[in-house]
């Protein structure tokens, strides 16, 4: 099984008629998603490679029933796509969207949770999420992805996501899905919200978890685990040797003052019972093993 | 990106803050200008983004004109934690009769915002946080509702302001919560605001560190780039495009992806040596990106190789070794490169390569073999 989405999720592109929206939407179409339609203002009626445009998500969701977004528009308009898809019906929506300011996160997201507590957004400034073999909606190159598990991945890092797919796929090791949370400070799913989703999905049976830093969701990722997690997870955390007080790419990846350090979080989930390692390689090794161990 | 104390006042001020009047100086005679027009006595302050300036000697009190000369003269290019001193605030000098704390950053793991007041103002918050946490009020504020001035009045109460201060201060506060959310501030922080002995309120410091996220809807934040920083490596950068963060070591790093740039620093950290950068050249790894990319890396005297780490997802690698190869021809690098090409196309990418490898020019198979080689060269 895969979490979140799967071989029936129909998915409407917010955004599909610009250039990186047609790019992404139609490798996420080719790769076998079922991507239903587009929504770009003024542009109903029209269609992208046979795709069909409408000018509203509520019209795209009665015409089509898809029930997924993936939000492909530049960072000012991000805010009232993610809220225009969750009055329009939709209940997944994958933000991918690079640069939104921290504020209008932070009120978009207690908007979403206030007004329509069953959707939930994955980014923004995320990768997207992919189920080899039955979905994918984001940026995430299909081909470094294997079918059939036993793996669940969950990661801030959009590189560092496609290189533990890379890893594992070389080994014969396939995922169930992979989740990129994004790096923003405001993220819609955390760490916690995947972790749980993988323990109770019956099919994966350990998993990667990629996280850097700043903030403190690793720390409250393995409070978590500690209490709840069953299946063996392995972790990388980026960022040992970052500068404080530096972002590093990632808005939400900066120490602060003493917060949110690679080793704290390391000690954290250590403690926690996780399986962690100093680099991708090393976590791709260590991954390998215990799947062949199940 | 930070501001220093007398931009973080100025932006205070745009949102009816109060601050001391005052003004900047670059040199010991404007300085003395600035303190003829703002009255005596004044404090020479050193405009440094780093804490800590008051006991390294950049903070000063003056009451007339050769005290000024001598603080201004001995306070510019001051070396305070490595930050040299090139502008100073003159302003005028406030009594204090007590010294408060106020900020709002955004509490992440809530997803609100989180406002903090203490009665223990100036000193560092984190030590307050540490010996006496009770003396810090905290308030999460949904950031759809904002806050009010009842809510504030309460929270002055709470925190045990004097009583002359504390209407004052529930305005100020509402101000201040304006500065952050509307000047889309990541930290707006006032350490003291002060209570004088006429019982007026007011910042006499500021630390704003602004969402760069934002700038689309900030022109004016233009004239706050301009003195971002002192690194002639990152304001080259800057100037290119790119995403790049100056550190001390010797081997140059260029990789796609943030995350990867990092776990770039880490592994060559591992192995033995140090990164003499960040830089992560995002999605479009193309010719112009990379020469860019190499000239800055290329112009820091410290490195003595370069890392070339790049994993293909959208980024296709054969893409990237075209780029890199003609980034070679544009600018004549000095160092040894090594190079770590994997992911979409990574089969292509080498066999571009292939012919064009030497003994300064080298592909290794994975991340950590090219991190070794790497750092063999740069510590040889």
């Amino acid at each position: 099984m895969s979490i979140f989405v799967d071989e029936n999720t129909k998915v409407i592109v917010q955004g599909l008629t610009g250039s990186q929206g047609r790019f992404h939407g139609l490798r996420n179409r080719d790769y076998g998603t079922k991507v239903v339609g587009g929504v770009t203002p003024g542009k109903g009626g029209t269609d992208v490679d046979g795709i069909p445009v409408f000018n509203t998500v509520k019209e795209a969701v009665e015409a089509t029933g898809a029930t997924a977004s993936f939000i492909v528009v530049p960072p000012k308009f991000a805010s009232e796509a993610i809220l225009e898809a969750a009055a329009g019906g939709i209940t997944f929506i994958v933000c991918i969207t690079e640069g939104i300011p921290a504020h209008d996160e932070a009120v978009t997201f207690n908007r979403l949770v206030e007004e329509f507590p069953g959707v939930r957004l994955l980014g923004p400034n995320c990768p997207g999420i992919i189920s080899p073999g039955k979905c994918n909606i984001g940026i995430t190159s299909g081909d470094i992805a294997l079918a059939g598990g036993p793996v669940g991945i969950v990661s801030r890092s959009g590189t560092l996501t496609y290189q533990a797919l890379h890893e594992l796929s070389q080994q014969g090791i396939g995922q169930t899905t992979c989740v990129g949370i994004g790096g923003d400070p405001v993220p819609g799913t955390n760490f916690i919200d995947c972790l749980a989703a993988f323990q109770a999905d019956p099919e994966t049976k350990a998993v990667m978890m990629i996280g850097e830093i700043g903030g403190s969701e690793e720390e409250r990722a393995a409070e978590w685990i500690k209490h709840n997690m069953t299946k063996p997870v392995v972790s990388y955390i980026a960022g040992v040797t970052a500068p404080p007080g530096r972002k590093m790419g990632h808005a939400g990846a900066i120490i602060s003052g003493s917060k949110g350090t690679a080793q704290a979080k390391m000690d954290a989930l250590r403690a926690a019972g996780v399986h962690v390692c100093l680099n991708p390689t090393e976590a791709g090794q260590k991954m390998v093993e215990i799947v062949k161990g199940l | 990106m930070d501001l220093f104390e007398y931009q973080g006042k100025q932006y205070f001020a745009r949102f009816g803050i109060a601050v001391s009047p005052g003004d900047i100086a670059d040199t010991v005679e404007e300085a003395v200008a600035v303190a003829e027009r703002v009255g005596y006595p004044v404090v020479v302050k050193a405009q440094v983004k780093v804490g800590g300036r008051g006991k390294a000697g950049g903070v000063k009190l003056a009451n007339d004109v050769d005290e000024v000369r001598l603080h201004a003269g001995n306070i510019l290019g001051l070396d305070i934690k490595g930050h040299i001193v090139r502008r100073l605030w003159i302003e005028r000098s406030s009594d204090i009769a007590k010294e408060y704390y106020a900020s709002f950053t955004l509490d992440r793991p809530n997803k609100t915002h989180l406002g903090m007041l203490s009665a223990q103002g100036g000193v560092e918050i984190e030590v307050v946080a540490e010996e006496n946490p009770d003396a810090i009020a905290f308030l999460s504020i949904d950031p759809v509702r904002g806050l009010d001035l009842a809510t504030a009045r309460r929270w002055v109460n709470e925190a045990e302001l004097d009583e002359a201060a504390r209407e004052q201060t529930a305005e100020l506060l509402v101000k201040l919560y304006d500065c952050y959310t509307k000047g889309d501030c990541d930290l707006a922080e006032v350490n003291p605001l002060i209570l004088t002995p006429d019982n007026r309120v007011h910042a006499l410091d500021a630390k704003v560190t602004l969402d760069e996220n934002a700038s689309f809807r900030h022109p004016e934040w233009e004239e706050f780039r301009a003195t971002e920083t002192d690194d002639p490596r990152e304001k080259m950068a800057k100037e290119r495009g790119l995403n790049y963060i100056g550190l001390d070591g010797t081997v140059g790093i260029i990789a796609n992806g943030a995350g990867l740039a990092m776990s770039t620093l880490d592994v060559v950290n591992q192995v033995g040596g140090t990164a003499a950068n960040f830089l992560d050249i995002g999605g479009g790894a193309n010719a112009d990106v990379m020469a860019a990319a190499l000239e800055v890396i290329n112009s820091d005297p410290k490195v003595k190789a370069i890392f070339v780490n790049i994993f293909g997802g959208i980024t296709r690698v054969d893409e990237v070794a075209k780029g890199v190869l003609e980034a070679l021809e544009r600018v004549k690098i000095s160092s040894p490169i090594v190079l770590r090409l994997d992911g979409t196309n990574a089969v292509e990418g080498r066999a571009i390569l292939a012919p064009h490898l030497s003994a300064t020019l080298i592909t290794e198979p994975t991340m950590l073999d090219a991190a070794r080689r790497v750092v063999a060269f740069a510590n040889a």
